[in-house]
């Protein structure tokens, strides 16, 4: 998003990590936990069958008025006291949090999880300008602590072990024994995290589900630090994405069922929030304020596109990661993306532009784990063949609307020589027949290294006759015509 | 699916890698197609399903390419294919590929004839096999296309499942891709080595003599693979297996 940052290169990231046998153990143990979690929640494949047929049902009927659906949320905020701000760009949604902190005459936040508040680099804007954001989640908080950004969208933390965090521990909070006890690993981050609440007089939050009938704010959390944040400071922020919405307060169990049991394996959160005012007359607790930002960044793009507006159906579960053979090689943090994986390779070109993110799309073997486990049935690889077909298509290309930023960022004029030819002669019989005869007849004449494909095999070897050859050959004996 | 009526004729669509890298496997679906009384057809003017382009994102020379194989296998014969993933390239790419464009009927009536190899034997011909091999110790690879797209892993499982003295063991994560992807093995070359060399470790720790798999692209991958790491094991496509078991018997129609 901020162009300060030097362009993240993907491919060198992701080679190092998926060379790195520590990050690949740590990766994979920890997915396969995340995939029996998930997998342990659905044991009837019919029920999970129709829960995802619904939950798509539920998230396309929302996308499909989506215009509307933010109007009427807004009405509904408003009348029930929370004040609803729109960004277009993360400098934007910075902004206004700034501004809010300084009505709220606080110079910190203290922040729940929120990958919206990633997405828009809101610790880095608010250190910048001398604030400071606390984050009370625990993942985040040792993120935070590590001087490092988030490797899962959900586990933030995952990429770290307990001795990494024992060492973390030790080394950055004050008077803090070493120990490799999770245990007391988890009461020592409590313990410096509950301090915090006494004296933040803001608190941000993210959103898993925003009500338009209602204005209700859904938030689902496991470790209480969200309900803290959304109730004990003066003010309340909420920052999400404008595609989280959904029509109807019905929508949300089915939604809450599939974002759960597919996240994390758990039928429900340990705490599920739903925030639709701040405290009224007569309450004894509750924030004063509470606010919601409405971050666009690129979700339009994608809204008005029906084939890419599918991307916008996420409800941010994580389990596309999870189960991606990608992501489990090389980590969440080889990406360079706020939201990794799959998810990320769909929605990140939007987000940042195909320039900034050429080496996505092509980043897949589309073997179809994704989309095979999406709660709401988003159709990832085709999703994306669709951006590497927009990134291979240059952006003066006639008859070809403009649809993605960045569009045409991986077109190269002799790579589209080579496809040219390429097709010339798959469907010229006389010239397919030549190169065939080519290649097994020439076949010795092959290098033993042949580039990348050598990395990790012996050179491909063609055998002597094509099957072309050997059919003639078949049918010749036995006395038969093609 | 209902299974249509057993046709006197089909076609053999064999794909550009068993063409170039595993032809044996073609003579032996050929072989196993005929030993079922059906008479195969292979044009000789057929390549390639166009997958290569389409998976890159180069629409109009995959469609180039698409239309050449439509052209070739006329009439309304069932085409059998031998992979997985070229089926799902032509069953559920093609109609879109040719979407508004005025060859779209002929092309979605060419998707609705294609068959993979294991699906048409079970499905189609309910084959019989009698193994008449020795004994071995196998591992089965699905490819992603063939599991996820095509749904045809349990037409594999259900012809190896047949031959009596054939032990199939299961591997570490099988359901996992193998790394190949296409181009995706060279554009992102330490990845997809990192994942071949996965699955490969998962084959060889599950104790097999012998991998098999109704894919060539993967074989390519995964014997590339396990030849480079000097492994003894191999894999083999699925109709050479079936054939070399089976074969010195007329099965029952």
């Amino acid at each position: 998003m901020s162009h300060s940052h030097p362009l993240h290169d993907f491919r060198a990231a992701s080679s190092h990590a998926a060379q790195d046998p520590n990050q690949r153990h740590n990766t994979r143990a920890a997915m396969d936990f995340l995939m029996q979690r998930r997998a342990a929640q659905f044991p009837d494949a019919d029920e999970l069958s129709r829960l995802r047929d619904l939950g798509q049902k539920i998230r396309q009927r929302a996308l499909s008025q989506l215009p509307a659906l933010l109007e009427t949320l807004e009405a509904r905020c408003n009348a029930n006291g929370i004040q609803v701000h729109w960004a277009d760009t993360p400098a934007e949604a910075c902004d206004i949090i700034a501004k809010l902190m300084q009505q709220a005459n606080s110079q910190e936040i203290i922040k729940g999880k929120s990958m919206v508040s990633e997405e828009i680099e809101l610790n880095h804007y608010l250190e910048a300008q001398g604030m400071t954001a606390l984050e009370s989640d625990m993942g985040e908080f040792i993120v935070q602590l590590a001087h490092e950004k988030p490797s899962h969208i959900i586990m933030p933390a995952i990429h770290k072990t307990k001795v990494d965090i024992a060492h973390l521990f030790h080394d950055e909070l004050p008077r803090t024994p070493y120990t490799e006890d999770v245990d007391e690993l988890i009461q020592i981050g409590r313990h410096a995290l509950r301090q915090r609440f006494f004296t933040a007089k803001v608190g941000l939050s993210g959103v898993n589900v925003a009500v338009a009938e209602t204005g209700t704010l859904v938030l689902v959390e496991n470790e209480g630090n969200g309900r803290l944040t959304t109730s004990a400071p003066e003010m309340h922020i909420a920052i999400t994405g404008i595609e989280k919405v959904v029509e109807k307060l019905s929508d949300v169990p089915p939604i809450l069922s599939l974002l759960t049991r597919s996240a994390t394996g758990q039928p429900i959160t340990t705490y599920v929030n739903m925030i639709s005012s701040p405290r009224k007359a007569g309450e004894k607790d509750g924030p004063q304020q509470v606010h919601l930002v409405l971050l666009d960044n690129g979700r339009s793009q994608a809204y008005a596109d029906l084939q890419l507006r599918e991307t916008l159906q996420c409800i941010r579960c994580g389990a596309c990661m999870n189960h991606c053979p990608v992501y489990t090689r090389i980590g969440g943090h080889a990406y360079g993306t706020t939201y990794p994986g799959p998810i990320g390779k769909i929605i990140s070109p939007h987000l940042l532009g195909l320039d900034d993110t050429k080496d996505l799309p092509s980043a897949s073997t589309l073997c179809g784990a994704c989309s095979e486990v999406c709660p709401v049935r988003i159709p990832i690889p085709e999703l994306l063949l669709r951006l590497r077909q927009e990134s291979v298509t240059p952006e003066n290309e006639p008859n070809h609307p403009h649809t993605v930023r960045g569009q045409g960022a991986k077109y190269r004029a002799t790579e589209k020589w080579l496809w040219r030819s390429w097709a010339r002669i798959y469907s010229k019989p006389a010239l397919y027949r030549a190169s065939r005869f080519a290649a097994t007849r020439l076949r010795g004449l092959l290098p033993h290294d042949v580039g990348a494909w050598t990395i990790a095999r012996a050179k491909p070897q063609p055998a002597a006759k094509s099957l072309h050859e050997l059919v003639a050959e078949y049918q010749a004996t036995q006395g038969n015509q093609p | 699916m209902t299974s249509p009526t057993r046709p006197q004729t089909v076609y053999l669509f064999g794909t550009c890698i068993v063409d170039l890298f595993f032809p044996t496997a073609g003579i032996s679906a050929i072989k196993l197609l005929e030993r079922e009384g059906i008479r195969v057809r292979y044009p000789q003017e057929q390549s390639c399903c166009g997958q290569p382009a389409y998976s890159s994102g180069y629409l109009a020379e995959a469609r180039t390419v698409a239309a050449a194989q439509i052209a070739v296998f006329p009439g309304d014969e069932p085409i059998v294919v031998l992979s997985g993933s070229c089926a799902g390239m032509m069953k559920h790419h093609y109609p879109s590929l040719f979407d508004g464009l005025p060859q779209q009927t002929q092309a979605r009536a060419f998707a609705a004839r294609i068959y993979e190899l294991t699906e048409f034997l079970t499905k189609v011909l309910d084959i019989k096999l009698c193994d008449l091999g020795q004994p071995v110790e196998i591992a089965l690879h699905t490819s992603c296309a063939a599991r996820r797209e095509m749904g045809v892993r349990d037409t594999s499982l259900a012809l190896l499942n047949q031959l009596d003295k054939v032990v199939l063991k299961q591997h570490d994560h099988e359901a996992e891709c193998c790394g190949f992807g296409g181009t995706f093995s060279v554009r992102h070359p330490h990845i997809s080595a990192a994942m071949v060399e996965d699955k490969t470790s998962a084959l060889k720790a599950c104790g097999v003599q012998q991998v098999v798999s109704a894919d060539c692209a993967c074989l390519l991958n995964i014997n590339g693979a396990l030849e480079k790491q000097g492994a003894s094991l191999r894999g083999q496509h699925i109709a050479d297996f079936l054939w070399q078991r089976t074969q010195h018997v007329e099965a029952k129609q």
